[in-house]
C-alpha cells in the first residue's frame, strides 16, 4: 500500500493518475464510517461511564429481586417474537411474492401498514377487546357463562402483540427475497425433484435467510427497547427496569448499568446475524417471478386469503377502527387549529430526519463497498446499534453531553460578548435530527445496505469502463438501482420517526410539540379515548410513505 | 482501434502468484482470445487490462500508451477499454437504449442517437430500443452488452466468458455472429474462456494459459498442429499420446509404424537439444491421424466410441495396450471390443521428449 | 482562538433573539392540556409570556441537571411529591419566601425547606364493586391484606409513583416490616396481575374480576363521567382510627423555582398565582383534583364524593422514603 503512495506522489501526472477503487487509496470511508459509529457511541459511551458512580444497594437489590426475572423475560420475549415474527414475515411474504390468490395484490402492500402503527396502540386496543373486562369476554361470559379463556395480559399476550406489530420488518425485506430469486430457487429444486414445500423449506427459504436476519434484527432490537407496549402489558424487560432504575429509584446510573447490560445483549445477537450476512454476497438480480406465480388451488387460496386478511384485521384494521371510534367521541372538542401545527411538526421533522437518515445510511453502506474488511463492519455495526438502545436513555445520553458543550460555548460567549441566552445548540433542530439519526440509522442501513449487496461489482466496473468516474458511477448508476431501497428506507426511517416520544420529547425546541409529542401528553395520564385522535393522525401521515412504498414496487424495473 | 501489447506482467494478490511474466501481441483490429482452465490467471489479466488490478512487473500498452506498470495505472474509465461482463452486468434501471447510450458522452443528441440506432441495427435489436433488461433472452441481454460496450468506440474491447450463460446452441451462432460484428467494427478485441471451440471460432490469436503463464501464444490452426508443449497438446483438441523411439532427427518410430518429418522436442532452461538416436519420445497422436481402413493388417480394438453425427470417435487400444483416438466416417459402425484395421496418416510429427 | 470566538460569536447571534416582553420558562410533567388553559389566563391578565416544555419527570430532571447553571427553565412543574423531594434533593430548586404561599399551602403539603409547594391534592382512595361489597365490609388499606379478600383485589403496577408514594407514606407510619407483610398481603389477594392504569383495575371492579381496588380519585370522576352507570363508588379508608397520622393517603401536583432559574421572581408570581383562590379551581378541577388551598371548594363531582380526612404526615416523605418503597413491593412480589 506505502509504496503504491509513494510511486503516486512521484508521478508527475498524478492528478491524471489514479490508484484503482480496488486498493486503499485513502481512508477518508473509513474515517467517515467511524465519524459516524462514534456519533452514535456517544450516548453509550456516556451510558457506560455510569460505572464510575456504581450504586452498590440499588444493584445488589435489582440484582436479587429484578434481574433474573427480567433476564428470563427478556429472553422469552426475543425468542417468542423471533419466532412469531419469522413465521408471519415469512409465510406472508411467500404468499404475497410467490403465489396467486383472491386480493393478493391489496394485502401485497396492506401487510405493511402496521407499521404506521405504534406498537403500544395494538396493544392498548388487543388488552381493550381481549381483557376479562373486555367485549369477548363479558359477552362469553354473560351470554354462555364461559370463563377461564386463556389471559392476555400474559408473556404469550406480550409475545404475541409485538409480533403481529413488528413482522412487517421481516415480510418487506423477505419480501423483496423471495420476489428477485424465490422463483429460480423453486425452479432450481423442482429441477431436482423436490416437491414444492420441500423446494421452499430447502432451498427458497435458507436463500432468504440473510434477509431474512436483517428484519429479524430490526424487529427485536425495537423489541428490546420497546417501553410503551411493555408497560401495558406490565411486563418487565431490560428496559423497564432501566426506567424503573431511573424514575422510581431516582438512579440514572443504575439505569445506565442495566443499559449497558442491554448493549451487550445485542452485540451478542449483532454477532448472529452477522454471521448469516456474511452469505448475503453480490447475488444477482433474477428475473422477475410475477409471470411465475404458484396458483393455489381454491381451497388453498381460500386459505391464504383468510390468513393474510386475520393478520391484517388483528394488527392494523381492528386497531384502526378502535381508534377511529374513539376519536369520532373526541374530535369535537379536541381538534383545533393547533394539530395542524402539530402534524406539520411531526410531518416536517420526520421528513428531515428521514433525509438525514437515508444520505447517512448510504454513505455507510457505500463505505463498505469502497472499503470491506472486518474493521468496517464492525464498524458499520456500532454505527447502527441505538435502534436497541430505550429512547430515553439514549436522549440524555446524547443530551449530558450536547448540553456540556451547550455551556462551555455559553460561558465563552459570556466572557467575550455578554451573551446572556442560555441554548446555543440545544433546543435547536441539530440535535433533534442527531439524536434521530443515532437511534433509526439501522432501519435506513438495513435496506440500502442489503440494496447495495445486490448491485454487482461487474455492473460498477461496466460503468467505469464506460468513462464514468466516482461520482458519475453513484449519481447515474448506483442511486438509480437503489431508488426501491432507498425509498425503503426513507419510509421506515419516516414512520418510525413519526411514532418516536422520548427523544422528541427531550430535545424538542419550545413550541415543537408534535403528533407523538400528543399522544404522550395524553397517555401519560391514561387519556387513551383523547390519545386516539394524534395516533389515527399518525398513522393517516405514516400510510403515505408505505403506499409510496408500494406504489415504486408496482413500477420498479429491478 | 489499437494495438495491445503485455510485457512481461505479473501479478500477485495475498503472496499468491496469479500471473507470472505474460508477454503478448494482439494486433490492431485483431481478436485474441486467452484459453484456459478456470483459476489459470485468465480472468485476472483482462482485469489487469481493463484497469482494475495494478501489476507488480513489466507493463501494459494500448496503442502505444502504456496504461499500466508497477506502482500507477491509468483509471479504468479513462482507458476507453470496453468490457463485456460474463453476466453481462446491465443496467436494470436503464432501457436498451439508454444502456447503448450510457458510454456516449459529451456527444450530441443526435449523433448519440444515430450511433445507439447503428449499434442497435448491428446486433440485431433495432425493435428492442425501450425494453428493459430484464424482458429480453440472455442472448439478447448478451448482444446489448456487446453494443453497449463497442458504443463509445473503445480501442479495445474485453469479453470475460461472454457466452458461459448461453445454451450450446444459441453459444455457437451467438459466437459467429460477435465476431461478425467485431470485424465490421474493426475492433481490436480480447476475449477470455475457456472453451477452445469458441476460442477457436472467434479468434486470431489464441494464448493458451496454464498457472499465470502463457503456454503458448499462436494462431488457432498452430495451436492444433504443433502444440508446443504436453499442456498445449491436452487441452486444445483430442488426442493420445504413444510412445516412440528416435531413429534420426526426421524419423520417429512407434509401434504402428515409421513416422517421417522434423522431429521437434521440448525446450527446458538449459536450451533446447536436439534429440539424439534412440531416445524416447512421446508422439501426439490426433483423432484424424489415424484412418480406418479395413484392408490394413493393422488391426486395434474398439475400446469406446462416441457418436458425433457424421463421424464415430472411437476409442482404440493399440496392441501394446497404448490408447489412441480414430475419427471414422460413421457408416462405419463397429461393434465395442471388434477388431478393426487402421493406418497412420500423420501429415508431421508432434512429439514430446519423455521425462 | 480565532475559530473558537468566530463560532461562538456566530452561534450567539443565531440564539441571543432579545425577549421583549417579561418570560418565564417552565418544564412541566404536569400535561400541556392540564397547564395550557391556565398559563393563558396567567399571560392575558399580567402580560407576562409563558414558554413550556413537557416530558415526563426523570428526564426533565436529567436536563434540569445537564443544563447545570446555564438552563432556561425557570419553573419546573410535577406531579408527586417523590419527584419534587428528589429534584430539591439533587440541588435543582430554590428556597423561596413567600407569605402567600405559607398561608395557601397547608404545610403537610409544601417542602419543609421551602423548595417546592403543593398546588392540587391527589387522593388515592378505594373503590369498590356496589353490587358485591357493602361500605361496612371496608375500612383500611392495611385491611385490604386480610385473607377475607383472597382474590377481590386488585391493583395497579407498583411502577407506577402513586403506589410507590402510598407505600412510602405507610412506612412512615407503620415501619418497614409491618408495612411488607401488608404488602404481602396484598399480593396474596390479588385476582388478577396488576393493571397498567387505574381505569383498567376500576373496569375489572366493575365487570367483577374482583371486588375493590385503589385509585387517584379522578380516574374514578373521569370513569364515570363515561359510564355513569358502573356499580362503583368511593370508599374513603382510615377515617375512624385513633391513630392520628391516619387519613386517606394524598399526594400533590407542585411546583418549585429552580436553582439557576434566570426570572426567579418571575416564577414565584406565578406559583403564587396558582395557589390563589383565582387560578386553584381552574388547576384542580380541569383534572377532577382537589384545590391545594383549604378556602377553595372542590369542584361540584369531586365534592360529591364527599369529604374526608387527610393524612397529614408531610408529603415529602413520598419521596424520601420511595426508594425502600420500591424495593420493599419488589421483595413483596408486587409487580
Amino acid at each position: 500500500m506505502s509504496d503504491h503512495t509513494a510511486v503516486l506522489a512521484k508521478t508527475p501526472s498524478a492528478g491524471v493518475f489514479v490508484l484503482p477503487d480496488t486498493r486503499p487509496r485513502f481512508s477518508g470511508w473509513m474515517l467517515f464510517a467511524l465519524a459516524i459509529a462514534a456519533l452514535v457511541l456517544v450516548p453509550v459511551v456516556v451510558t457506560f461511564s455510569s460505572f464510575a458512580q456504581v450504586e452498590g444497594d440499588i444493584l445488589a437489590h435489582l440484582t436479587e429481586f429484578v434481574l433474573p426475572e427480567l433476564v428470563g423475560n427478556t429472553l422469552w420475549l426475543m425468542l417468542g417474537v423471533g419466532l412469531g415474527v419469522s413465521v408471519l414475515g415469512v409465510s406472508l411474504a411467500w404468499l404475497t411474492a410467490m403465489c396467486e390468490f383472491p386480493g393478493r395484490r391489496l394485502f401485497d402492500w396492506a401487510l405493511l401498514l402496521p407499521l404506521a402503527l405504534p406498537a403500544y396502540v395494538t396493544a392498548f386496543v388487543a388488552i381493550g377487546l381481549l381483557d376479562f373486562t373486555g367485549p369477548l369476554q363479558t359477552w362469553l361470559r354473560e351470554s354462555w357463562a364461559i370463563t377461564g379463556l386463556p389471559e392476555i395480559r400474559s408473556r404469550g399476550g406480550v409475545i404475541l402483540v409485538m409480533s403481529l406489530a413488528l413482522y412487517p420488518y421481516v415480510y418487506l425485506i423477505a419480501r423483496n427475497a423471495f420476489a428477485t430469486q424465490g422463483a429460480i430457487a423453486l425452479e432450481a429444486a423442482q429441477s431436482l425433484g423436490l416437491s414444492r414445500t420441500q423446494g421452499f423449506f430447502r432451498v427458497a427459504l435458507p436463500m432468504a435467510r440473510p434477509w431474512i436476519a436483517a428484519g429479524l434484527m430490526l424487529a427485536l432490537m425495537e423489541t428490546l427497547a420497546d417501553f410503551g407496549t411493555m408497560a401495558i402489558f406490565n411486563y418487565d424487560t431490560f428496559t423497564t427496569a432501566i426506567y424503573k432504575a431511573w424514575y422510581s429509584l431516582f438512579s440514572l446510573a443504575a439505569a445506565a448499568q442495566l443499559a449497558s447490560i442491554l448493549i451487550l445483549f445485542v452485540l451478542v445477537a449483532v454477532v448472529f446475524e452477522q454471521r448469516s450476512r456474511t452469505q448475503m454476497r453480490y447475488s444477482t438480480v433474477g428475473r422477475s417471478a410475477a409471470s411465475r406465480r404458484i396458483k393455489l388451488s381454491p381451497a388453498l387460496a381460500a386459505l391464504a386469503f383468510l390468513y393474510a386478511g386475520t393478520v391484517l384485521a388483528v394488527a392494523f384494521l381492528i386497531p384502526v377502527t378502535q381508534l377511529a371510534v374513539w376519536t369520532r367521541d373526541v374530535i369535537a372538542a379536541d381538534l383545533d387549529a393547533r394539530y395542524w401545527a402539530f402534524a406539520w411538526h411531526s410531518v416536517l421533522l420526520a421528513g428531515m430526519g428521514a433525509l438525514m437518515v437515508v444520505m447517512v445510511a448510504l454513505l455507510l453502506a457505500y463505505a463498505g463497498r469502497q472499503r470491506p474488511g472486518a474493521a468496517m463492519m464492525w464498524t458499520q455495526r456500532l454505527a447502527t446499534i441505538g435502534y436497541a438502545f430505550p429512547g430515553a436513555v439514549l436522549a440524555v445520553g446524547l443530551f449530558i453531553p450536547v448540553a456540556a458543550l451547550d455551556n462551555w460555548l455559553i460561558d465563552t460567549g459570556r466572557a467575550w460578548f455578554g451573551f446572556d441566552g442560555t441554548e446555543v445548540l440545544k433546543g435547536t433542530l441539530l440535535v433533534m435530527l442527531l439524536a434521530y439519526l443515532v437511534r433509526f440509522l439501522a432501519v435506513g442501513f438495513g435496506p440500502i445496505d442489503s440494496g447495495l449487496h445486490r448491485i454487482t461489482r461487474n455492473v460498477d466496473e461496466a460503468a467505469r469502463n464506460l468513462g464514468t468516474g466516482a461520482a458519475g458511477l453513484l449519481t447515474r448508476v448506483h442511486l438509480p438501482m437503489l431508488r426501491a431501497s432507498l425509498l425503503s428506507a426513507a419510509a421506515l426511517a419516516f414512520v418510525d420517526i413519526m411514532k418516536e416520544m422520548p427523544i422528541t420529547l427531550m430535545t424538542r425546541p419550545f413550541g415543537w410539540d408534535t403528533l407523538a409529542v400528543r399522544v404522550f401528553e395524553m397517555t401519560s395520564e391514561g387519556e387513551w379515548e383523547r390519545a386516539a385522535l394524534p395516533s389515527l393522525a399518525i398513522v393517516i401521515a405514516g400510510i403515505i410513505p408505505i403506499i409510496l412504498l408500494t406504489w415504486r414496487g408496482a413500477h420498479s424495473h429491478g | 482501434m489499437a494495438e495491445l501489447i503485455l510485457d512481461s506482467v505479473s501479478q500477485s494478490y495475498a503472496n499468491r502468484q496469479i500471473i507470472a511474466d505474460l508477454s503478448f501481441t494482439l494486433p490492431e483490429a485483431a481478436i485474441g482470445c486467452l484459453l484456459g482452465p478456470s483459476g489459470c490467471g485468465k480472468t485476472t489479466a483482462l482485469r489487469c487490462i481493463s484497469g482494475f488490478e495494478p501489476i507488480q512487473t513489466g507493463e501494459i500498452r494500448i496503442g502505444g500508451e502504456v496504461v499500466s506498470r508497477p506502482g500507477w495505472m491509468l483509471a479504468a474509465e479513462k482507458r476507453r477499454v470496453g468490457m463485456v461482463f460474463q453476466d453481462y452486468a446491465l443496467f436494470p434501471h436503464l432501457r436498451v437504449a439508454d444502456n447503448v447510450g450510457f458510454g456516449l458522452r459529451g456527444e450530441t443528441k443526435a449523433a448519440r442517437q444515430a450511433r445507439i440506432a447503428e449499434l442497435l441495427e448491428l446486433v440485431g435489436l433495432a425493435g428492442h430500443t425501450h425494453q428493459f433488461p430484464h424482458q429480453l433472452s440472455g442472448g439478447q441481454q448478451q448482444r446489448v452488452a456487446l453494443a453497449r460496450a463497442l458504443a463509445p468506440r473503445p480501442r479495445l474491447i474485453l469479453m470475460d466468458e461472454p457466452f458461459s450463460n448461453l445454451d450450446v446452441e444459441l453459444r455457437e451462432r451467438l459466437s459467429i455472429e460477435v465476431r461478425d460484428i467485431l470485424k465490421r467494427e474493426a475492433t481490436t478485441a480480447l476475449i477470455v474462456t475457456h472453451d477452445q471451440h469458441e476460442a477457436f471460432s472467434l479468434a486470431d490469436w489464441v494464448g493458451v494459459m496454464h498457472e499465470g503463464r502463457i503456454q503458448q501464444w499462436d494462431t488457432p490452426y498452430n495451436l492444433y498442429h504443433e502444440p508446443v508443449n504436453r499442456f498445449v497438446a491436452d487441452f486444445v483438441g483430442q488426442g493420445a499420446l504413444v510412445t516412440g523411439e528416435v531413429i534420426n532427427d526426421h524419423q520417429v518410430e512407434i509401434e504402428l509404424g515409421v513416422l517421417n518429418g522434423h522431429i521437434p522436442v521440448e525446450c527446458d532452461a538449459s536450451g533446447c537439444d536436439e534429440c539424439v538416436r534412440s531416445c524416447h519420445v512421446d508422439v501426439l497422436l490426433r483423432p484424424d491421424d489415424i484412418i480406418h481402413d479395413d484392408d490394413s493388417l493393422l488391426l486395434a480394438e474398439v475400446e469406446n466410441k462416441a457418436f458425433r453425427g457424421a463421424e464415430f470417435l472411437y476409442t482404440l487400444k493399440l496392441p501394446s495396450g497404448q490408447r489412441a483416438l480414430s475419427l471414422v466416417p460413421s457408416h462405419h459402425n463397429h461393434a465395442i471390443g471388434e477388431k478393426i484395421g487402421i493406418k497412420l496418416a500423420v501429415d508431421h510429427v508432434v512429439a514430446f521428449r519423455r521425462e | 482562538m480565532k475559530l473558537t470566538q468566530l463560532l461562538a460569536a456566530l452561534a450567539l447571534t443565531v440564539a441571543a433573539l432579545p425577549s421583549l416582553a417579561e418570560e418565564v420558562v417552565v418544564y412541566s410533567a404536569r400535561n400541556e392540556q392540564l397547564i395550557k388553559p391556565l398559563f393563558d389566563v396567567y399571560t392575558r391578565d399580567t402580560g407576562v409570556q409563558i414558554k413550556f416544555i413537557t416530558d415526563k419527570e426523570g428526564p426533565l430532571m436529567a436536563r434540569l441537571k445537564a443544563e447545570g447553571k446555564n438552563t432556561p427553565a425557570d419553573m419546573l412543574l410535577t406531579v408527586d411529591a417523590g419527584n419534587l423531594w428528589q429534584a430539591s434533593e439533587e440541588g435543582l430548586l430554590r428556597p423561596i419566601q413567600s407569605k402567600t404561599l405559607q398561608a395557601n399551602v397547608p404545610a403537610h403539603l409544601r417542602d419543609p425547606d421551602n423548595e417546592w409547594f403543593g398546588l392540587s391534592v391527589r387522593a388515592r382512595t378505594m373503590v369498590y364493586n356496589t353490587s358485591k361489597v357493602k361500605p361496612a365490609d371496608l375500612s383500611t388499606y392495611e385491611d385490604l391484606a386480610h385473607p377475607k379478600w383472597k382474590g377481590r383485589l386488585c391493583l395497579r403496577t407498583s411502577k407506577k409513583v402513586y403506589n410507590q408514594s402510598l407505600v412510602a407514606m405507610m412506612i412512615t407510619e407503620y415501619g418497614e416490616g409491618k408495612t411488607e407483610d401488608m404488602v404481602r398481603g396484598w399480593v396474596g389477594n390479588l385476582a388478577t396481575s396488576p393493571f397498567p392504569d387505574d381505569t383498567k383495575a376500576m373496569e375489572a371492579v366493575a365487570a367483577g374480576q374482583c371486588d375493590v381496588t385503589l385509585v387517584n380519585t379522578y380516574y374514578f370522576g373521569r370513569l364515570m363521567e363515561k359510564s355513569p352507570t358502573l356499580p362503583l363508588a368511593i370508599f374513603w379508608p382510615n377515617q375512624n382510627l385513633k391513630n392520628k397520622a391516619s387519613g386517606v393517603h394524598v399526594n400533590i401536583s407542585g411546583a418549585g423555582v429552580t436553582r439557576h432559574a434566570k426570572n426567579p421572581a418571575g416564577a414565584q408570581k406565578l406559583i403564587e398565582w396558582l395557589s390563589s383562590d383565582k387560578a386553584q379551581n381552574l388547576f384542580a378541577d380541569v383534572n377532577l383534583e382537589y384545590p391545594v388551598n383549604p378556602k377553595v371548594a372542590p369542584d361540584k363531582t369531586v365534592a360529591a364524593w364527599g369529604s374526608f380526612k387527610q393524612n397529614l404526615i408531610n408529603v415529602k416523605e413520598a419521596g424520601s422514603l420511595q426508594t425502600k418503597a420500591v424495593k420493599l413491593m419488589d421483595r413483596a412480589g408486587y409487580k
